[in-house]
């Protein structure tokens, strides 16, 4: 189950260079130019990783996100900022489970995309099975 | 052909869904135009100067007959009764309205069809070998490898929102005619100890800043094609500029980085995206290429042509092309009459040629990237009756790669980018070296125009190129000479000032007959360009 509004009263998430300097922190806040791999040897102790959408048609948080996934993150990575409801179901493929943005969704909407593909092409962040693979068992 | 199974029609039925969807809460005003714009262009929907424009999909330029009569019915019923082939294998129309769009794409998804990232910051409709399956010359057909790159981009959640857009060619022989190497990723289908493989050149591409793509991997196997091509968008996504619409292609990184650079960072990437199991087994390979499987040719096709009718003979010369199959040949259609816009077609046109195609090639056609269109597998002893077809439909025009057979981009007739009108440049050129007499004496001379530094019209590529620029309010037109979009893949050189859109005409003219003086014996136009420099042309052209 996807979640749209996170929490109140949360650790706020730090920024990725006062992560790396401070290290007791559980959440951080990673921006589109920063590098998520410098978040992999310390995985097992993030709750939460938050990456920056500033602009919904910047997409290197895509492969941030999916990056965490596939370096074996399981805590909560979450996608903030401008975030629309056109671009949360290709977030999700990617391994975001929250969305936190700036503009309220519609839960309508929302919910209409996230059960708008019956399958997907290619295999990525969100444990689909790829239609390939439907195909030869 | 390929056809879809029941996954590929719920996949497009499902983009259908969602784009009414998001047609539907644009025209409510629940999102903004930002917004919406590239949902639009990732279902090939651009707003032009006068018009919405569509652009439909053609996966690399194969096309049957139901699809082809399925363009016909679309350009005359939402359009103005013509559709334009464009230097993408794809078809556009100028003239649709918004609220249409959602019918239009139902329409298209009964003949499994779709513009599906046909425009947009992704990876767009995969381009190929207009000749594939029937080319003498290629080692396999690109079109399997292309349909598996194909499903793969196709709503690739990852890279949707690449820093621009990015364009994948696939080809299976050493004589290049799809521009492999102007494209983000040309991808050649090579052979190496008995197995196919595919070589990736990427970084080329045209526009402001024209590059030839580097070979950044000689062979990459079946298996990895596309872990690597993950690999490849991996890096550029991350690291391609965003701050700079003018260097956000791909290109512009390799350039940067260098090639050796952006190749191992690809490397590395690639050893940890293999890893995740993304690329599919030989079976779905094979699946998919068991339906390219060539068509039932007729084994004992007569191989002799009744050359008789001379006007038959010339365009059997210049437009009919050495198919592998001996007693078959590949019609090439040309969509340049003279006077006419480049790759336009009427609806009438376009069913004509489904109907040749149903009943003289397999049921097959294909678009080519230098707009005209293609009948891949004609029995020799059909030839006549097609080509007497074509000619009562105007589509038997003899000038397959002579000058006349100019690729244009829309320009500023219809283009809200362009600077400055591609089309009457092209009709007039066309029309001045109308004599087919001396097109054949010039040969094989491809001419290229864009309206704006885009360079959708390959200018850069052009043997001669031409690029419309506004200088001070009035079109302007550049000349640049010696580009390749061939094998023998080169930029052209701008040869100075430029001119106004008669002054550009003349100006071709001492060029070709500057050519003629210098030529020896078998060169072609861009041969002796080579060999003889631009100087000599400069003085023709500037005294």
């Amino acid at each position: 189950m996807v979640e749209h509004i996170h929490s109140d009263g949360e650790e706020p998430a730090v920024t990725l260079d006062a992560f790396l300097s401070q290290s007791n922190a559980t959440a951080v806040r990673l921006e589109p130019d920063e590098d998520a791999r410098a978040l992999i040897p310390h995985l097992d102790r993030l709750a939460l990783i938050e990456v920056a959408f500033p602009k919904f048609r910047d997409g290197r948080g895509y492969s941030s996100a999916r990056i965490l996934r596939e370096a074996g993150y399981a805590g909560e990575l979450r996608a903030q900022g401008d975030v629309l409801v056109d671009q949360i179901a290709y977030m999700k493929r990617c391994g975001f489970d929250t969305f936190a943005p700036e503009k309220a969704l519609n839960p309508a909407d929302v919910e209409a995309a996230l059960a708008r593909w019956p399958e997907h092409y290619q295999g990525a962040a969100d444990g689909a099975v790829p239609i390939w693979k439907l195909r030869h068992g | 052909m390929y056809k879809y199974d029941e996954y590929d029609h719920a996949m497009v039925d499902a983009r259908v869904a969602e784009f009414s969807d998001q047609v539907r809460r644009r025209l409510a005003g629940e999102i903004t135009e930002d917004q919406f714009k590239p949902l639009r262009l990732m279902n090939g929907l651009y707003l032009q100067l006068h018009a919405y424009m569509l652009r439909v999909a053609v996966p690399y330029g194969t096309l049957d007959s139901r699809q082809m009569r399925m363009l016909a019915h679309i350009a005359r019923k939402y359009d103005r009764d013509y559709g334009h082939f464009t230097t993408r294998q794809n078809i556009q129309y100028n003239w649709i309205k918004l609220e249409d769009a959602p019918a239009i794409l139902e329409d298209l998804a009964s003949v499994e069809m779709h513009a599906i990232q046909t425009s947009g910051n992704c990876i767009r409709n995969i381009s190929s070998d207009q000749w594939a399956g029937a080319a003498a010359d290629e080692i396999t057909d690109p079109r399997p490898w292309a349909e598996l790159l194909r499903q793969w981009s196709s709503f690739h959640p990852e890279f949707s929102y690449l820093p621009r857009k990015f364009k994948i060619a696939v080809i299976a022989a050493d004589e290049d005619r799809a521009a492999m190497r102007l494209h983000d990723i040309g991808i050649q289908i090579v052979e190496k100890d008995g197995q196919h493989g595919a070589a990736f050149y990427v970084g080329g591409g045209m526009g402001r800043t024209p590059m030839i793509a580097p070979l950044i991997k000689d062979f990459v196997p079946l298996d990895d094609m596309l872990s690597y091509a993950e690999a490849c968008l991996r890096v550029y996504n991350r690291y391609g500029r965003r701050d700079n619409i003018y260097k956000a292609r791909i290109k512009i990184l390799i350039h940067e980085l260098g090639a050796d650079e952006y190749r191992r960072q690809v490397e590395e990437e690639f050893k940890h995206v293999k890893s995740l199991g993304i690329d599919p087994p030989k079976a779905e390979f094979d699946r998919i290429a068991a339906q390219f499987a060539p068509p039932p040719l007729d084994a004992s096709a007569p191989d002799a042509i009744d050359r008789s009718d001379p006007d038959f003979a010339v365009w059997v010369d210049q437009n009919v092309a050495a198919h592998k199959a001996p007693g078959h040949a590949i019609v090439n259609i040309s969509l340049k009459p003279i006077g006419g816009i480049p790759g336009d077609a009427s609806s009438a046109q376009i069913d004509l040629m489904a109907d040749l195609a149903e009943k003289y090639s397999h049921d097959e056609l294909r678009v080519t990237h230098a707009q005209n269109i293609v009948l891949p597998h004609v029995r020799k002893a059909d030839l006549y009756a097609v080509w007497q077809a074509l000619d009562a439909a105007g589509l038997a025009t003899p000038n397959l790669d002579l000058i006349s057979d100019i690729i244009a981009c829309p320009g500023l007739d219809y283009c809200s980018l362009a600077n400055a009108r591609s089309i009457p440049v092209a009709q007039k050129i066309a029309t001045r070296f109308s004599d087919l007499g001396r097109q054949k004496e010039l040969g094989e001379l491809k001419l290229k125009i864009s309206g704006c530094i885009n360079a959708c019209g390959h200018h850069h590529a052009g043997h001669i190129g031409i690029l419309g620029v506004d200088r001070k309010g009035t079109e302007n037109y550049q000349l640049s000479l010696g580009g390749s979009g061939a094998e023998d893949v080169s930029l052209g050189t701008i040869t100075g000032p430029g001119f106004d859109e008669d002054g550009v005409v003349d100006a071709i003219e001492r060029v070709t007959d500057k050519y003629l003086a210098e030529r020896t014996e078998g060169e072609r136009f861009v041969d002796t360009f080579r060999r003889v420099g631009m100087a000599p042309f400069k003085e023709a052209i500037y005294g």
